[in-house]
């Protein structure tokens, strides 16, 4: 059974990004490796200079469920990747197609971003399933 | 009540998941071999996070509590 979990980040709203941290922090403390990719909207918030910023919800939140996130308080997303990263094997490469969408290059983004790779690149190392957010 | 010598208490109180199993992964990778950590959570998670990543990484559960609207978790520093 291949014990790898492969993430492919599409969302750049912080209740999903924040989902994902938590996915890849379990995951990482569990002893398995992290594969992540990064495409579009969550690209988009791995911008160094945006990093920190308000990214809003997904729309089925609401104004109930925004306030309950709210409360919820904790860490921040990037943080908790932070920890990640620490404690276990978590890779983050950026999808090169959404790189080039955006003009970006990787210098641009948070050194959360170990680097960018194209499709075929970052299934070369997350073999497995993938769970897309 | 347990007599053990308490070496690093966490108040993860308020802290929600995965924050209290986080800081307590940072605190048993900068202790000692032997070394006794207490961790106090509110997040329910952590019931079954803890004693989890515990049974994973090979370190000791000592003792679980539950107390008012917090778990009480001893953790010993096996390796």
């Amino acid at each position: 059974m291949d014990d790898s979990l492969a993430l492919v980040l599409f969302s750049g709203t912080d209740d999903k990004l924040n989902a994902a941290a938590v996915l890849a922090a379990g995951a990482a403390a569990m002893g398995r490796k992290v594969h992540v990719f990064l495409q579009y909207w969550a690209l988009d918030a791995f911008r160094a200079d945006r990093i920190l910023k308000d990214h809003g919800v997904a729309p089925e939140a609401g104004p109930e469920g925004a306030a309950a996130l709210q409360r919820l308080g904790g860490q921040h997303w990037s943080e908790i990747l932070r920890q990640a990263k620490d404690i276990g094997v978590v890779e983050i490469q950026a999808c090169s197609l959404s790189m080039e969408m955006f003009g970006l290059e990787v210098d641009d983004l948070d050194p959360l971003v170990d680097g960018q790779e194209g499709v075929a690149g970052f299934f070369l190392h997350a073999d497995g399933p993938v769970t897309f957010i | 009540m347990t007599t053990l010598n308490i070496t690093r208490q966490i108040d993860a109180r308020g802290m929600p998941c995965p924050g209290p199993l986080m800081s307590l992964i940072g605190a048993i990778r900068e202790g000692q071999v032997g070394d006794v950590i207490e961790v106090l959570s509110s997040d329910t998670g952590s019931r079954t996070d803890i004693p989890a990543w515990l049974a994973k990484a090979g370190h000791e559960l000592v003792e679980v509590a539950e107390e008012d609207g917090f778990t009480r978790f001893v953790v010993r520093k096996a390796r």
